[in-house]
């Protein structure tokens, strides 16, 4: 439960290796979390070192992003395991590469599946978790990608616009519930999971995502841009003429 | 519905029923869900004491009833949700006073036992749980039980798992408290200003014995050696000898009320350290240097908290926070240490009170103990402000103090359960009025109290 200064206590983090779910799930143990539960498939075996030395007691728990019918049964586990769930964050995904999706169909329903699909069923069993502890935050990890979808990485734009859509909607049902839904958008994070791609401007790092975080559960928001200004940049990308946007590079 | 405590901090939602009668509680605790039920007030304690995330919250303002006071034994039968405004105005109005009030009138009587609260005469008559004769509880294991202070064996030790036990031992349904014969609804008042904190702490102490009631407000954002410069108030009930004459002809007139509010929205920031400064430099300097006997009506002296209506709501949308901690008398330097941490701090409490507490109730949870007290409000998104207090909390640790539950929203479990060695007891008898653990709030599952 968030107390009174908005430090909270537990913490799931579905997609366990998640560099960015691991830098807010660091941040928050920095702020007073101590109990940590790293959803992955074949569960987290060696949690980082960062967080138990934080003195944090770290979980592991087996998570499969693409096994649907087991996320109502994985949210229940963690709920063992720790108590209530203060803060759930949702970090799972792949990025791929857009050249090889197009060659390979299949693979990119696979991507797709895990990026959009996946969060559907584990969105809505910590939803229904939440509304019925009756207190709690939902981080969801969208994207600028998102925001408006481009022709360079339109699989998992595509995934994400809907993962934003999808995560807004649950932000709204949840309303009053005691619960809610924080939706983040990144833009360009360095990390392993996008070494392939360029980078693009305004980059945030792993732990400037994980304050951005931080700040927007404190204060109440329901949506973070990591770094702030892609808010107002993508409010004007939105406008931007089709025969443009469709020759913008990254 | 969503709850928050009087700090409008951490709201938690919970289904709300409002029991009428005795019998409606004991049904919504024959028909608790999976999280549990909790008793809730007024909503004056200033945490997450009142709320049961996921459960029922039964509003108990409900259970009112007639008022049965009689003079001859001293004592006053008050069913558990009227409020003390009500309890003040009926008392008042029949030559008599309540033995406790804390600096609310907007408190029921269920919710003042379940903290314990104290008052003014703290260091004179303990706190609340002293003057109660006998107390009403509906419990989950079944039948309402009447408890008194001396009953034996398990019922006493219930009795006072009660004071204090935050709800979390049954529903308080009525209570018998001692009442005080007063001749007017006027205190004859004493203020004294003070120059430093060494200053204040020396004239409470040697003259809290001859007064009633005392309670010295404290300037914290003062620099220096006036830090903890005050202005302390001392008092006695008055008589009608004590009034000017145009009082003397109605000396029991009691008429509160007509307290302005606060705006329903206030943008954060309003309460800093600039604008509070100058308000207590204000305040300071427009109490007397040395006034003596003054007749003050005693909502004025005993309810400053009521003199604006949703004061709360000044510290903008992300609350406030009360900090009060007591260390025992000796340990000083502690006090004086955490005081100098929030002045350095820029804390901007503009109402910072300070109190020498006396005995204590035996209520294994109840917060008052010999020692001084200081409660403190701070906007909870001063920076560092988690941080700030975690450092205060080991600070009274160490010097054997502790912190107030009614008022606590953020406290490890750890350093509660250290401060409060009644815990396991408490544990004990709990279970047995509670065997299947229906009864909860956010504040136990925070603290690990059950």
């Amino acid at each position: 439960m968030r107390d009174s200064v908005g430090t909270v206590r537990t913490v799931l983090l579905l997609g366990g290796r998640s560099e960015i779910g691991l830098a807010i799930v660091e941040r928050l143990v920095r702020e007073g979390a101590r109990e940590v539960v790293l959803a992955a498939r074949g569960g987290v075996a060696e949690p980082p070192g960062a967080l138990t030395a934080l003195g944090a007691k770290v979980h592991s728990l087996e998570f499969d992003a693409t096994a649907a019918d087991t996320h109502t049964g994985a949210v229940r586990e963690a709920v063992a395991l720790v108590g209530d769930l203060d803060v759930v964050v949702d970090a799972f995904g792949v990025l791929g590469d857009q050249a090889g999706y197009e060659a390979d169909p299949a693979a990119a329903a696979r991507a797709a599946a895990v990026n959009y699909t996946g969060h559907v069923s584990a969105g809505l069993a910590v939803a229904a978790r939440l509304r019925e502890q009756g207190h709690g935050a939902l981080v969801v990890l969208s994207s600028v990608a998102g925001v408006r979808v481009r022709r360079f990485n339109f699989v998992y734009g595509s995934a994400k616009a809907g993962l934003d859509g999808f995560a807004q909607g649950l932000a709204d049902s949840l309303h009053g519930s005691g619960a809610r839904v924080l939706v983040v958008r990144p833009g360009y994070v360095p990390t392993r999971m996008s070494a392939h791609v360029d980078p693009a401007p305004f980059p945030a790092t792993p732990a400037q995502v994980a304050a951005a975080v931080s700040a927007g559960l404190r204060s109440g928001a329901t949506t973070v841009w990591a770094p702030r200004v892609l808010g107002p940049v993508f409010a004007g990308m939105r406008l931007m003429p089709r025969p443009l946007w469709r020759r913008l590079g990254r | 519905m969503l709850l928050t405590g009087w700090g409008r901090t951490a709201p938690t939602a919970a289904r709300v029923v409002r029991p009428r009668t005795a019998g409606e509680v004991a049904r919504a605790l024959a028909d608790a869900g999976p999280r549990g039920v909790l008793a809730r007030g007024l909503g004056r304690s200033y945490g997450d004491a009142a709320q049961a995330a996921g459960g029922t919250v039964l509003d108990c303002t409900g259970l009112t009833g007639p008022i049965r006071l009689d003079a001859d034994r001293g004592e006053v039968t008050v069913p558990a949700g009227v409020s003390f405004d009500r309890l003040i105005a009926h008392l008042l109005a029949r030559g008599h006073f309540v033995p406790v009030t804390p600096g609310t009138r907007q408190v029921t009587v269920g919710g003042a036992i379940a903290a314990d609260v104290h008052g003014k005469n703290h260091h004179a008559d303990s706190s609340l749980g002293a003057h109660v004769r006998s107390l009403t509880l509906a419990t989950p294991a079944g039948r309402a039980r009447v408890l008194t202070p001396s009953a034996p064996g398990e019922d006493g030790d219930l009795f006072r798992a009660t004071l204090g036990g935050m709800g979390l031992t049954g529903v308080i349904t009525e209570a018998t408290l001692a009442v005080l014969p007063v001749e007017t609804s006027y205190m004859r008042v004493d203020t004294d200003r003070t120059e430093s904190l060494d200053a204040t702490l020396d004239l409470m102490s040697r003259t809290d014995a001859d007064y009633r009631y005392t309670v010295c407000w404290v300037d914290l954002l003062a620099r220096g050696s006036a830090m903890g410069r005050g202005v302390l108030t001392r008092a006695e009930h008055a008589v009608p000898r004590d009034l000017p004459p145009a009082l003397r002809r109605d000396p029991l007139r009691h008429r509160p009320g007509g307290a302005p509010a606060a705006p329903p929205r206030v943008p954060p920031g309003l309460l800093n350290s600039w604008t509070v400064g100058a308000f207590n430099t204000v305040y300071r300097n427009a109490a007397p240097r040395r006034r003596r006997g003054q007749a003050q009506p005693l909502a004025g002296f005993f309810h400053p908290l009521d003199a604006v209506r949703g004061w709360n709501r000044l510290y903008g949308p992300r609350g406030l926070v009360q900090y009060q901690f007591v260390v025992p008398l000796g340990a000083e330097d502690a006090l004086a240490g955490i005081m100098e941490g929030l002045s350095r701090a820029g804390a901007p409490s503009f109402l910072t009170v300070l109190k020498r507490l006396g005995e204590g109730t035996g209520g294994h949870l109840s917060f008052p103990r010999p020692g001084w007290t200081l409660a403190v409000d701070l906007p909870a998104d001063l920076p560092g402000l988690g941080r700030m207090l975690r450092r205060f909390d080991e600070r009274l640790l160490a010097a054997g103090g502790r912190l107030y539950l009614a008022k606590d929203g953020r406290a490890d479990a750890e350093t509660v359960h250290a401060m409060y060695p009644g815990l396991p007891a408490w544990r004990g008898i709990r279970e047995r009025a509670d065997p299947d653990g229906v009864l909860v709030s956010d504040l136990a599952r925070r603290l690990r109290l059950l």
